[in-house]
Formats: C-alpha cells, structure tokens, sequence
C-alpha cells in the first residue's frame, strides 16, 4: 500500500525541514556574537538535503545529509573599543546574512506546510478505503 | 458468478493501485521541493493503468513461469516502475531541482479526488450487487 509509505515520505521531509529550521534560528540568534564558548567567532550553519530512497517501491523521502559551515568570509566590524578587535581596530563578526535566514525561514516553513497538508488528504483517503464497502 | 463479480470491481481496483502508485510518486516531489538536483517523477497514468489491467488479466500479462511442483504462481499485477516516468521542467532553477511546486500540489488534490472517485465506483457497484443479490 503506497499510501502508508506517503507517512514516512512527508515525515522525513517535515523532518529534514525541522531541521533546516533549528539551523536558521541559530544564525538568526547568533547573528552578533563575535565569539563563542571555544573562542571562535560564529559561522552560519546550513542544512544540506539528501533524496533517499524509502519503502519499496520507488518511495522517496528526504534526509539530512549534513550540517555544514556556510564558506562565505566574515563580516569585518570597526570597533576599537571592543575588547575582540585585532590591532587595527577591526571585530571580526559572523557571516550570517539575515535577509537570506529570513527567506530561508520562510521557504523551510512553506515546505513544513505543504509537508503536513499533504499528510492530512494522505489521512482522508486512507480513512475513505477503510470504509469501503460500509 | 464470482469471477463475474471479480471483473466488475476489477477495472476500478486496478485504477485504485495505480492512483494510490501515483499518489506516493507526487508525494515524493512535494517532500523533495528542496533538495538539490533532486529531479521530479510522475506516472503516466494511461500506460501504468493499461499495464496494470493486463497484468491483472494474469494470462496476457507477463507471469513466472513454474517449472516445479512447488512453485507459486505469480501475478505480476502493476510493476512500481510501469510508466514512471521525469517530469520536464517548466522553469529550471540553480540548484538542478526540477521540482514545480504548484503543479505538483495541483497534481496531488487531482489524484486524491479521482482516488476518491474510484473508491465511490467500487462502493456504488457493491451496493448494487447487494440489491441484485437480495433482492
């Protein structure tokens, strides 16, 4: 019965998509710390999706295939004051890009919808076959 | 007669096993929405039904041959593969995902109703061979 295995599909991908969101509201709140419980300053973390493969027949549902350190450089601040700043007087602050955590955000919660959506007509079709014949 | 009555829910039992096919394809894309080169699937519905009715009709379908005493005659029925086919996309994007997400969800609540469809066939003509049977 393809229909089951539409539960695990829409799970996996409300999953992964949980986790992208987890990712976003770390950058989101650790958009200005300059530095962190091992003295290095925040990277921007990013969620890497996966297709795999799931029940028999053809079934695909998503993974996380990692988490990975977003590669762009870090933002330079000019703060003399601070007490992070190099000699010349710049704090080095991380890379995260709001404006594109927001968007992410917004596309992951997107997706978490659609996801639960489809879980529910899922739910009503099953529930339909069930009482076929009644 | 039973076979008779076998045949008449058999065209829409075998639609049932190809939507509900077709569902978990579509489901697939929506879940996959965001994931890189991750490239749409869908079933041709035509083919996957046709081929699924000759494979019900056990003679004309492909069968396992049963060359021993002990073997168990296999119906091949609809094969998870049978006209699954790649979507074309209508706008590619970056990531080589060709995922459209609106056709998809349109695709999905057109599935969903005519799975439904069929269920309320298979209900219809069993409330009529009741009536046929008791009169």
């Amino acid at each position: 019965m393809s229909l089951l295995d539409i539960f695990n599909v829409a799970g996996s991908a409300m999953n992964a998509q949980s986790q992208r969101l987890n990712a976003v509201a770390s950058n989101l709140a650790n958009a200005d710390s300059a530095t962190s419980a091992n003295g290095e300053v925040y990277k921007a973390k990013q969620v890497v999706f996966a297709a795999t493969p799931m029940g028999e027949d053809g079934a695909t549902g998503v993974s996380v295939a990692g988490v990975v350190d977003d590669p762009s450089p870090m933002k330079m601040v000019y703060d003399p004051k601070n007490p992070l700043a190099n000699e010349k007087g710049y704090v080095t602050m991380p890379n995260v890009n709001v404006v594109e955590e927001m968007v992410n955000m917004i596309s992951a919660s997107r997706s978490y919808q659609s996801n639960a959506e489809m879980m529910n007509t899922t739910k009503t079709l099953l529930l339909k076959t069930l009482s076929l014949g009644q | 007669m039973l076979n008779r009555l076998d045949d008449l829910l058999n065209f829409h039992t075998q639609a049932l096993r190809v939507r509900d096919q077709r569902q978990q394809v579509l489901a697939s894309n929506i879940a996959n929405a965001d994931t890189p080169n991750y490239k749409a699937r869908d079933v041709d519905f035509k083919t996957a039904l046709q081929g699924a009715l000759k494979g019900a009709g056990a003679s004309d379908g492909m069968t396992v041959a049963t060359t021993a005493r002990g073997h168990i005659a296999g119906n091949p029925g609809m094969n998870a593969q049978t006209g699954l086919l790649y979507r074309t996309p209508a706008q590619g994007s970056v990531d080589g995902n060709t995922v459209d997400m609106d056709a998809e969800r349109a695709a999905f609540a057109d599935n969903a109703v005519h799975y439904e469809f069929n269920l309320t066939r298979i209900s219809q003509q069993i409330k009529s061979m009741l009536a046929v049977i008791q009169g």
